[in-house]
């Protein structure tokens, strides 16, 4: 792994399973990070497709949120609303090694959803 | 059996039923009795001896009273009115000590004596205890009846350690039960495979890897040598290898034998058991003998599907239409929450048996399925257990396999070429003994049946023949022989509480209630979840659930909160909150104006409202800086206004006889005591008072879910009011004379709405669902409704009247409202 090109944005238990936290980025989107029941770890811009809702604040199921907004359920894999909805958020690669999480420095800058 | 002449004489007049004396009021005496009963409810006069002092209930059901899963009530098969409404004699307490053949009667320890025309012994069977010094100390328990389950709660109460010695189904379920009920507990089997009689080896490691993981000691290849004592009491095992356990209690469960005492003494023909013909009679014509206590065609039977056969075949007998018992396959499956397992028939291998085995090692599943001669004789599943009925049922119908074999492990829906894929066609398929609902031992042909004569939903399946009523992993198994027994009239039961169920909102609650579910993840497992941690619907009502289930017990789980109920105060469509304080009754003064005013400049919020329920809205806040501004307005003395949530939101009141010309009582005072008595309170929906001093009704009262109208005369109560998009006006519930009774009232409605309403609906919508009348009854047809309801109300309030924000200022739940980092370009900061 380069170092240079992950960002490290701190330890896994910093996210209570379950839950997200967020990640504000100067001069582009803020970023969800979330942690599912499962401990899998996803990043996505924090916000939903439909009316740009703060996902971060939404309930997490297995590796879907629920948007706090309007219940769109967003797909944490793909970014993509599930259902019905149509949309997508952008994703950051995101990956976590020896208790560290760390997002791909490139898209984490370069976020900004359409 | 010929009846002596004088009796015939007597027929004439009053027909004479033949005397059944039943000795064991166990689950096989019972069920034999319900069985005759059911065939003909007329020809026995039936006299029950049990020597547990209680009424029968379910055995194989200790496992989850000890897990306390379930509590006595709910394993009772037969309670005292089923022996009252058929004519039985129940002698409990009080065990058949004799058998006189040659007088025909039986005599009970208390001495007396009961004349017998046909006697049926269903003794069951005794613990096997095994003969090492120490087995007689204080502290060594069986597991066989509910006093050893007393016994066992006792000992988890003060904690420690259990030694469970023998590793067998029933050593595991108490090993299970006690470790859920906190000790530390340790496992000795002899064998070096757990359940090696169910189980092949590599079943086996899974499943002690799976109990080690959870906390267990698993010992296997340890052979007792004795049990330590101290002062008396167990204190620790030994074994022959020298290792030593300490433990409080010693679990014995290395196995049962036939209770045949009473069988041998009376000169029956013994072996193993009692030997008993097709149709389940003794030695003696007049004596038959069914359950564990039996040794049929050679076969001692410890399970609880062969007892199902055998009652069967017996009242066939015994009501003339023969039928003849062939014996059992039996299969298993493991009662401990959490781990699918399950067993049927010879998976020991030998000449000509052919293995197929698939192994899912990130599913943790393990299928190992045995052929001999083109035929299915054993089957061991572990981790995916779906497929269990199917093998069991090709199994006990020895079909030729040869046609599916190279798809056979895969399961029904795949061997059968992808026609199965349909699940109606799957059970279709199954033959109309194969087991539908495991726990109350119901066959596919007895839904059929109970379908045909009229059942037509699955809540009616459930009430009339119990299947799936249970745990309801069956549940889908039942709608499908619906769907393909009445086409298409089959009647949709309630609405399911959201798509990872088929339960309705109701059953839920009752299980909840019934099965002492005390947790979402256990909910979910124990009624079957269809998902992995439910959905954003089913998680919030689950969580209301439990907490009302509960009060001060069930700690409410946040994730499964809606935002604004996890961080008290309303997300609005641009991600800041609006933060409402509470203002009692609609009441407020200076220093809480300014504290409001103050708030309002030093977080720049760009709007301040008056809110319908006469309070202030302050709206543009940041997630980062709720806590500050809440400890800011606690400063000035104001607590959380709950306008984000399933609760109390405002009582809004008129000025009343106070101030206003027409006011007949103090509508503002009495505002004030209601929303002090009832804020913080979680409900299924939000939840709106208003008190108006005279009819004119200046406070809306009409339309709120819970409205006082104050009189000359008192207090006009009103109920389930709604300004929503549907507006409702209220029902009047009923008229009071005192403050108090109003106040009581409102606590009674508010907690049998608590109680009974579906999460998210309001109480318009509850009163036009069960109907007014419903309501009035649930407060007020019992004089002593409204004071339990309302005191239960006021005991859960005594968990709920802390103030959120005033834990948040101080720093509780810190991680809700801080940013993990933040980026600015070619740095991060850790927060």
């Amino acid at each position: 792994m380069m170092i240079g090109d992950w960002l490290d944005i701190g330890s896994v238990d910093q996210i209570t399973p379950g839950t997200a936290r967020t990640l504000p980025v100067v001069g582009a989107d803020e970023i969800a990070v979330f942690r599912t029941q499962k401990n899998e770890f996803y990043a996505l811009v924090n916000k939903c497709p439909h009316k740009q809702g703060p996902l971060s604040q939404g309930i997490v199921h297995d590796n879907v949120v629920t948007c706090p907004l309007h219940n769109w359920n967003i797909s944490l894999k793909t970014g993509e609303a599930l259902g019905e909805d149509k949309g997508c958020v952008p994703t950051v690669p995101m990956r976590v090694d020896a208790g560290r999480m760390y997002l791909l420095r490139s898209a984490v800058v370069g976020s900004r959803a359409a | 059996m010929n009846a002596p002449a004088s009796l015939m004489e007597k027929d004439r007049t009053t027909p004479v039923k033949e005397r059944l004396v039943v000795i064991g009021n166990g689950m096989a005496g019972c069920r034999a009795v319900e069985e005759v009963l059911a065939r003909d409810p007329a020809r026995f006069d039936v006299t029950i001896f049990g020597a547990e002092p209680r009424v029968n209930y379910n055995r194989i059901m200790l496992s989850p009273v000890l897990a306390g899963e379930k509590a006595f009530d709910d394993i009772v098969i037969n309670g005292e009115d089923w022996y009252a409404d058929n004519g039985i004699t129940l002698v409990s307490g009080d065990p058949v000590v004799a058998i006189d053949r040659a007088t025909q009667t039986v005599v009970a320890k208390s001495g007396r004596v009961e004349p017998y025309d046909r006697l049926l012994i269903a003794t069951g069977s005794d613990p096997f205890i095994i003969p090492v010094p120490g087995k007689d100390l204080a502290g060594v328990v069986t597991f066989r009846d509910l006093d050893d389950v007393d016994k066992m709660l006792a000992a988890a109460e003060t904690g420690g350690s259990a030694v469970v010695i023998g590793g067998g189904l029933l050593g595991l379920e108490a090993a299970h039960g006690l470790s859920l009920r906190g000790m530390k507990v340790t496992v000795v089997h002899l064998m070096p495979t757990l359940m090696e009689r169910q189980l092949d080896e590599a079943a086996g490691y899974l499943l002690k890897s799976e109990l080690e993981r959870r906390g267990q000691t698993i010992v296997t290849g340890g052979d007792t040598a004795e049990i330590i004592g101290k002062d008396g009491h167990v204190a620790g095992v030994k074994l022959k290898d020298g290792r030593e356990f300490a433990a409080d209690i010693v679990v014995m469960a290395v196995g049962i034998r036939p209770a045949t005492g009473l069988a041998k003494a009376a000169g029956l023909e013994v072996e193993r058991g009692i030997v008993v013909d097709d149709h389940m009679v003794t030695s003696d014509p007049a004596i038959m003998a069914v359950g564990e206590c039996v040794q049929h065609r050679g076969a001692c039977y410890g399970l609880v599907a062969p007892l199902w056969e055998m009652c069967r075949a017996l009242a066939d007998a015994a009501c003339e239409q023969p039928s003849g018992y062939e014996g059992s396959v039996t299969s298993t499956k493991l009662k401990v929450s959490g781990i699918d397992l399950f067993s049927a028939g010879d998976f020991s291998g030998g000449d000509g048996a052919e293995d197929i085995v698939m192994r899912d090692a990130a599913r943790g599943v393990y299928k190992r399925v045995v052929v001999k001669d083109n035929k299915l004789v054993g089957a061991v599943l572990y981790g995916d257990t779906a497929d269990g009925n199917w093998y069991f049922d090709l199994l006990k119908k020895g079909e030729d396999i040869s046609d599916i074999r190279e798809a056979l492990i895969f399961g029904q829906a795949f061997a059968s070429g992808g026609a199965l894929l349909d699940p109606n066609a799957a059970v279709a398929a199954l033959s109309n003994d194969a087991e539908i609902c495991g726990c109350n031992g119901v066959s596919k042909g007895k839904v059929i049946e109970t379908i045909n004569a009229g059942a037509c939903s699955l809540d009616a399946v459930r009430s009339t023949c119990k299947a799936s009523a249970s745990c309801g992993s069956c549940t889908g198994l039942v709608e499908s022989l619906l769907a393909l027994t009445l086409g298409g009239e089959v009647q949709s039961g309630p609405k399911t509480l959201c798509k990872c169920t088929s339960f309705s909102h109701d059953d839920v609650r009752r299980l909840i209630l019934e099965k002492n579910l005390r947790a979402i993840p256990q909910v979910m497992q124990e009624l079957h979840w269809t998902t992995p941690d439910g959905c954003s619907s089913c998680r919030p009502a689950l969580n209301y659930y439990l907490l009302c289930a509960w009060p001060g017990e069930y700690e409410d789980d946040q994730k499964s909160r809606f935002v604004n109920e996890r961080l008290h105060a309303n997300i609005q469509k641009d991600g800041t909150y609006s933060v409402v304080p509470r203002m009692w009754g609609g009441l407020t003064n200076p220093r809480e104006l300014r504290a409001i005013a103050d708030v309002v400049e030093k977080y720049n919020a760009p709007m301040v409202k008056v809110t319908g329920g006469q309070r202030l809205d302050i709206f543009g806040i940041k997630k980062e800086d709720l806590p500050a501004v809440w400890a800011d307005l606690n400063a000035a003395g104001m607590v959380s206004g709950h306008a984000y949530g399933k609760s109390l939101r405002t009582v809004k009141t008129c000025v009343g006889s106070e101030w206003c010309r027409f006011g007949t009582q103090d509508s503002t005072g009495l505002g004030v005591k209601l929303e002090r008595m009832t804020w913080g309170s979680w409900m299924p929906h939000k939840f709106k008072i208003a008190v108006s001093g005279c009819p004119r009704n200046c406070a809306e009262a009409t339309i709120k879910d819970f409205g006082v109208v104050c009189v000359d005369s008192g207090y006009e109560l009103h109920v389930g009011g709604n300004g929503g998009i549907k507006v409702r006006a209220t029902d009047v519930l009923c008229k009071v004379s005192t403050e108090q009774e109003a106040m009581d009232v409102c606590a009674a409605f508010i907690q049998l709405y608590r109680e009974q309403a579906h999460y998210l609906e309001r109480t318009a919508p509850w009163i036009e669902r069960v109907g007014l009348d419903h309501v009035k009854a649930g407060l007020f047809d019992d004089p002593d409704s409204v004071n339990r309801l309302a005191a239960r109300f006021r005991y859960s309030q005594t968990f709920c009247q802390d103030d959120p924000w005033a834990e948040r200022a101080a720093g509780k739940h810190a991680e809700l409202h801080q940013h993990l980092a933040e980026v600015r370009p070619l740095q991060v900061e850790i927060a």
